[in-house]
Order: C-alpha cells, then sequence, then structure tokens
C-alpha cells in the first residue's frame, strides 16, 4: 500500500495530494498511473525526483485518457494485462476542458482505465483562472469580481452526467473530504472491468482562499449544503446516494471562502446567494438526497 | 547524476527534498488524548503523521509542512499547532 | 532485376504495400484515425486484423489524430512496438503530441502520406504537411516508389528502436500519387522481416515490478541537456541508416541508397535534389537531357531528419549549379525548405557553387517532364553566368493572379 513520497511540492494542506493518497491507498500496487499536465504533476516530479511509487506518467494536458487507452491497449497485446490496472489521475481542466474529447473516446471505446478527475474548480497550477467546473459566482483570476461582476457567470458542467452519458459501467461523485467513501468509490472502480470514472471534489485552500487546516471541513459543508451530491451511477442508472440530514444553508458554505467573500460585501449579494440555493435546492430534488 | 535516454526517474525519490523547512506552525501531539482513529495519518498530504503498530502516531517533522489538517481533524483535540521556533 | 524477383513481384496499391510491410514488422498497437489520403493503408490494416493475421496486436480506432498519437505514447512506453498514420491536417493537430513523442524518446513509427495544408482546403498532394513538423525531433525518411516505401518501414523500425537512437520516425510518401498507385512491388517476406529486425525490447517501460517516473518536468538547469540528447540521438541515427540500408540489402537483396541516393550525379554539372515521387519523373527527364548532351544529375534525399550534411557537401562539391526542387514553402522567406538546408550547409565550406531553389506541385499540382526540362535550362544558365532569381514558384498562372 503505497502513498506519495514526502518531500513534493504541494501546498501545505493539498488537495490533490490527499486525493492521490486516496487513491493508491484504495487501488494498490499493481497499477499504472498517468496525470495529464497541473498541479499534481507539477509537484510531484520535478526532474531529477519524483514521488511516485507506482509507475507513472505525464505526456501533455489534454491526453491523460488517450495515453491510459495507449497503455491498456499495450498490456492487452503485449499479455502483460493481468490485474493491472491503469489510473489516470486529472485535474478538472485537464479533464471538463482541454481533455474532454479524449477522455469521451476513451470511454467510448470501453477501455479498462478508471479516470479520476480531482476538481478543485479552476486551474490552479497557472494562477486561479476559471474552468469549466467553476462554481456560479465563484470569483478566479479571469472571471474576478468588479464593478459590475459578481464573479463567474455560468454554474459548474454537469460531468459526471456527460460520462454516464456514455454507459459506462461505474460513474461516481465523491469528496476527499469523505476519504472512506472515496477508497470504497475507488476499490470498486478498478474492480470493475471497463472504463470508469469518479469524479472527487477538493477544495484548494490557495484557489478558494480559506485557512490549510479547513480543506477538510469545506469539502464536508459543499456536501452538507447539498452543492456537491454525492452519488453513484452504473450504465446510466442512479444505483447510490449519499442522504444529507439536516441540510445547511449554502451561505455555510460560501462565507468560509474567500473567493465568495463578495457575495456578502457587494450590494445586490443576496440575490447571487439566492441563485446558489437554488442549484442546491435543484440538486436535492434531481438526486433526491433529502 | 546521468539523465538516462527519455529521462526515466527513480520512485519517491522527492525524500531529498526536506519540505519541513517550510513549517511556520507545528503540531505538538498530546498522546494522551489521543483514541488512535487515524484520522490525522490518512489525511495529511504529506504522508507525515505515521500511525505506529500500537496505533498512536509519531510526526515526522522532515516533511511536515505545518497544514494544520491533522489538528483541526482531531475529534479529541489531541494534535494542538504551535508556532514554529527557529 | 533478376527472374526470381519478377516472380515474387504483386501489382498492388502503395497504401497496401505500406500496409503490409507494418503487418510483418509486428506492430503491438496501432492507433489512427481516417483522413484521405491515408485511408487506405488504416483499412487495409484494419481488414489484416479481422482476419487474424497480426498476431499479439491492438488496433485503436480512435477518435481524433491527436489522441491516435497520445495512445501510442502510453502504448509505447509500456514497452510495445507502435504504429501510426496520417496526412495533412491530421499532422497538424497532432503536432503537440509530435514534438512531445520525440522528447519523452519513444519510437514510434508513423507513415505520413503526404497532403497540402488547408487553407485553401485540398486533398492532394505537396510536402508542406511533414516539412511543417521539420524540427520536432523525429526522423523523416522520404520515398520515390511503393517498394521504397514498404522497404523504409522496417528500416525506420529498426533505426527509431536502436538503443542509442530512441527517437520516432515519419516514412513519408506522396498521397494519391504512390498511397492510391498499383505498382509493381516485392512484398516484404515474413522471415526476412524477421531477420532483419529483432523484437523491440525497450530498457525502461512502464513496469509494476520497476515503477519508474515517466515525462517530468524539467527547469533550467536540465531542459538544455534533454535536447541536445535528442541531437546526439540525431547524429548517431545518421550512422544507423547506413548500416541499416545496407544490412536491408544484404537481407532483402534491393538497394535504394542509405541517406540519400544519386543519379548519374558523378560527372554532373548541373545537379538536381529533390524528395519523394517527383524523382521518378527527374530520372526520366535526366535521361531525355543526357541523350541531348547536358551533363545533369541528382541527389535525392531519403533522410531530411536527420540531414545528412557531409554526404550532401561531398556529392555537390562538383557540380557547378545545385537546383533544389520543393513541393513546400517557408511563406515569408519564398523558399522551399530543402533549398535552406542546402545553403546551410554549404556556407562556411570551400564549396562556392551556385544554389538556385523551385518551388512546385503545391497542392497537387502535376509536374510534367517539362517543366522539370524548364528548371535544369535555368539551371544551365546560371552555371554559364550568375543567379538572377535564386527562389521560384514553377507554372504560376498568371492568369489568376
Amino acid at each position: 500500500m503505497s502513498r506519495l513520497a514526502p518531500g513534493h511540492r504541494g501546498c501545505p494542506g493539498c488537495c490533490d495530494a490527499m486525493a492521490a493518497n486516496f487513491v493508491l491507498e484504495a487501488a494498490g500496487d499493481d497499477i499504472i498511473v498517468v496525470s495529464p499536465t497541473g498541479c499534481l504533476e507539477v509537484m510531484t516530479t520535478p526532474y531529477p525526483e519524483s514521488a511516485w511509487e507506482v509507475p507513472w506518467i505525464h505526456s501533455l494536458f489534454e491526453n491523460a485518457a488517450s495515453v491510459a487507452a495507449g497503455i491498456e491497449s499495450a498490456l492487452k497485446a503485449l499479455g502483460r494485462k493481468g490485474n493491472t490496472k491503469i489510473i489516470a489521475l486529472a485535474g478538472d481542466g485537464a479533464t471538463m476542458d482541454i481533455g474532454t474529447l479524449g477522455l469521451s473516446g476513451a470511454f467510448e471505446r470501453g477501455h479498462d482505465i478508471t479516470y479520476v478527475c480531482i476538481d478543485n474548480e479552476a486551474y490552479m497550477n497557472t494562477g486561479v483562472q476559471r474552468s469549466g467546473g467553476t462554481p456560479y459566482g465563484a470569483s478566479t483570476t479571469t472571471s474576478p469580481t468588479g464593478k459590475e461582476s459578481f464573479g463567474n457567470r455560468t454554474q459548474k458542467k454537469n460531468m459526471p452526467a456527460i460520462m454516464a452519458a456514455h454507459g459506462a459501467p461505474y460513474v461516481t461523485t465523491t469528496s476527499i473530504s469523505y476519504p472512506k467513501d472515496m477508497m470504497r468509490k475507488v476499490k470498486k472502480a478498478v474492480d470493475i472491468e471497463g472504463p470508469c470514472y469518479i469524479h472527487a471534489h477538493a477544495p484548494c485552500s490557495t484557489g478558494w482562499r480559506f485557512e490549510s487546516s479547513r480543506t477538510v471541513e469545506i469539502g464536508k459543508l459543499a456536501v452538507e449544503t447539498a452543492l456537491w451530491p454525492l452519488y453513484e451511477i452504473e450504465y446510466s442508472e442512479i444505483t447510490g446516494v449519499k442522504k444529507i440530514k439536516n441540510r445547511k444553508p449554502v451561505e455555510d458554505y460560501l462565507k468560509a471562502q474567500g473567493r465568495f467573500k463578495h457575495l456578502f460585501t457587494k450590494e445586490g449579494g443576496e440575490k447571487e446567494i439566492a441563485k446558489i440555493q437554488d442549484i442546491a435546492d435543484w440538486n436535492v430534488k434531481h438526486y433526491e438526497l433529502e | 547524476m546521468k539523465i538516462a535516454i527519455g529521462g526515466m526517474v527513480e520512485p519517491g525519490s522527492t525524500r531529498v527534498n526536506k519540505t519541513g523547512s517550510w513549517r511556520i506552525y507545528r503540531p505538538l501531539y498530546h498522546r494522551d488524548k489521543c483514541i488512535k482513529c487515524g484520522i490525522c495519518s490518512m489525511l495529511c498530504p504529506d504522508s507525515s503523521v505515521k500511525a505506529q503498530e500500537d496505533g498512536y502516531v509519531i510526526f515526522d517533522y522532515e516533511y511536515c509542512k505545518g497544514c494544520g489538517i491533522c489538528a483541526y481533524e482531531c475529534p479529541k483535540d489531541a494534535i494542538e499547532m504551535v508556532l514554529e521556533e527557529k | 532485376m533478376t527472374d526470381n524477383s519478377m516472380e515474387k513481384m504483386s501489382v498492388v496499391e502503395g497504401s497496401y504495400a505500406t500496409a503490409h510491410a507494418v503487418k510483418v514488422c509486428r506492430p503491438n498497437v496501432i492507433s489512427a484515425y481516417p483522413i484521405t489520403p491515408q485511408t487506405h493503408i488504416v483499412e487495409d490494416l484494419s481488414q489484416f486484423i479481422a482476419d487474424g493475421e497480426i498476431d499479439n496486436c491492438e488496433f485503436i480506432t480512435i477518435e481524433s489524430e491527436f489522441s491516435a498519437l497520445s495512445a501510442l505514447v502510453g502504448a509505447s512506453a509500456a514497452g510495445a512496438r507502435t504504429y501510426s498514420s496520417t496526412s495533412s491536417q491530421g499532422l497538424e493537430l497532432m503536432h503537440e503530441v509530435v514534438f512531445n513523442v520525440s522528447g519523452m524518446r519513444l519510437p514510434t513509427v508513423m507513415t505520413v502520406v503526404n497532403r497540402a495544408v488547408s487553407a485553401p482546403i485540398s486533398i492532394w498532394n505537396d510536402h508542406q504537411d511533414s516539412i511543417s513538423q521539420r524540427d520536432t525531433g523525429w526522423i523523416q525518411l522520404y520515398a520515390e516508389n511503393s517498394q521504397e516505401i514498404s522497404d523504409l518501414t522496417p528500416l525506420a523500425y529498426k533505426v527509431a528502436e536502436d538503443k542509442d537512437v530512441m527517437l520516432p520516425a515519419m516514412v513519408c510518401m506522396d498521397g494519391f500519387i504512390l498511397s492510391h498507385v498499383f505498382e509493381p512491388v516485392i512484398l516484404l517476406e515474413q522471415d526476412l522481416t524477421d531477420e532483419y529486425l529483432p523484437p523491440y525490447r525497450p530498457e525502461h517501460f512502464l513496469d509494476t515490478k520497476n515503477p519508474k517516473t515517466f515525462g517530468s518536468f524539467a527547469d533550467p538547469s536540465v531542459y538544455t541537456e534533454f535536447r541536445y540528447m535528442q541531437q546526439m540521438g540525431m547524429d548517431i541515427a545518421l550512422k544507423k541508416i547506413e548500416e541499416a540500408a545496407k544490412e536491408f540489402t544484404r537481407i532483402f537483396g534491393r538497394d535504394h541508397g542509405g541517406l540519400i541516393d544519386t543519379y548519374r550525379a558523378d560527372d554532373a554539372d548541373i545537379l538536381l535534389m529533390a524528395m519523394g515521387s517527383v524523382v521518378g519523373t527527374i530520372k526520366d527527364v535526366i535521361d531525355e537531357a543526357r541523350s541531348d548532351g547536358i551533363k545533369v544529375g541528382l541527389l535525392k534525399i531519403r533522410s531530411f531528419r536527420p540531414f545528412p550534411v557531409e554526404i550532401v557537401r561531398k556529392t555537390l562539391a562538383d557540380a557547378s549549379v545545385i537546383v533544389v526542387l520543393d513541393k513546400n514553402i517557408s511563406i515569408g522567406l519564398n523558399e522551399g525548405a530543402l533549398c535552406t538546408e542546402v545553403k546551410s550547409c554549404l556556407y562556411n565550406t570551400d564549396i562556392n557553387t551556385p544554389v538556385i531553389g523551385f518551388m512546385l506541385g503545391h497542392g497537387g499540382r502535376d509536374i510534367p517532364k517539362g517543366t522539370i526540362h524548364n528548371i535544369i535550362n535555368k539551371g544551365r544558365h546560371v552555371a554559364k553566368s550568375s543567379i538572377k532569381v535564386e527562389n521560384e514558384f514553377v507554372d504560376l498562372r498568371g492568369d489568376l493572379i
């Protein structure tokens, strides 16, 4: 059972390192990991060092799924596949924006790979620019709050739904704030033959602007407010949902983070908060969270 | 060190980089309060809280960056963050 | 040509000869996306797979050229012998991965079926696509005919996979002119190919028992050395290509030359230079001109990367004029890539021979023999006097501009 070796350059309290550790613990040593360009790649592999103790490869930003598919095909052709699992560990930009083409192709073709999106909701490696994973109202360096702006104008792309539409055997959401949930789902995914997708919510203290010690707490608030629902989908059907008891208002989640601070200090912010509450309410209804 | 053709790197070699020097706050362990739940070692992003065979943990100050997640998440307040003395 | 070799010949499409050559090289992973005029190669390979004729091989019918080559990054790093083929827009879409494959020192082989690049969109042949990848760190070999494209395929694997080279290789063939034309070809024999090309056994690969990290990021203290080592690989490839060509001749009995080939070049005053299928036309024209007493010859470039500077210098040393034909242009320099290379390798030497360049065949424009005769005549004038026009487009239609 391995984890990332210490000495990597992740920020204190790094969500990527936590996600990688949970994946490594759950999946065991008989794996090959692919990471696209991003924080996880940069912080773990500054030449000539590596934090990885399993075989690991980085090629480009937008091709992790295609590289994983190639590895899987090679192992099959060479008769080395056995129980070896190929796992992609990618950020939200690499998954939901620039790498969607290759990811969709790999899932359509049905390669035996597990793809984990570590979603910290912006391009953190390049300085917190908005991505397709950035939620409504979040201030980033390319969706800043301003005289005429309340931050990001679009809601997160529903990537799990897109992946589920491929008819994949297993698509699930999880959060690094629920390590046991995440590890159970990773284990389940790698034990399934075929393409599996895990979308892990990952609070980033640097990009979201909160104290590094509160990483886990912030992720729990996302789940407890229904802004990040936890569910499992098998062959396009929802088969499991984490129910919420005593749901919290979205303010509890938003006010804990600097990226939403303007919603509480700017005139008209309450209307924006109400829109975000509507998103949470929609999630409750759609995924039957209560 | 010679670069191999292709630039392959040995596993686990970031250990040469002692990130403990980044630390501003240091986790202080109150062993008497610890209930051996293992949450701290599971969550540590730097694998610097190590569970021992007896269930208690030790901190690896060579690498601990002082993020404070272990202290914040400890259900029994058995870990306290104190200002690093340099 | 011996009677024996005549018996072994089959009349097949250039694409089939290519696909067959790939098959006998025993690839483990083929990953390709269809694009005109490359399609027949991947269709033929698909049929071989469907008929169970390639053992231990996975064919990934992938969703884009970008992913086609990306999948081969993973497959090659995992220790597989890998193959792809593309053309034009497909190669341009791959561009970022093309650099990456070489930087990671993965010996993929790819057939580039040369086609013009959009805009305007054109499906017909020129060399702009592969030339645009000149600086990506791939070996680039150009074939004159179907037999040569077939024979260059195992040679490309042999050189690319050499442990001191470890660079990917493009084998370039002219779209339609070679890919879709039926010619008599000796299809590569499996037993001879096995003798020529050993199985791919990389020193390092993605291995759960020896878990190395591939594709680190390099800071300024080490990046330069990665680039230098690629150039070292290319330098070694110069020698390895010559050796591989000689061994090919020993085993298969056919000789297409090494890094270059020549035709009636020994006593030539006017030395033409070109790559690809136009070489066939040029040889016919040389024979005609020679019968008129014009001392003209040919230096054919087979290896554009690595560029064989020394042997080109040596071959050009005694000519009175060097005439370079390019099916591409560096827009803004008004010069074809081969012409630039030739000038570059003569500067700072004792050779002071004039070099003139002709850009022709763009977007599939026909190159009739008369055009080559005209070019030779221009070369004769330069040999007698001096350069009036260093580079020019050939057969421009004045009525359109």
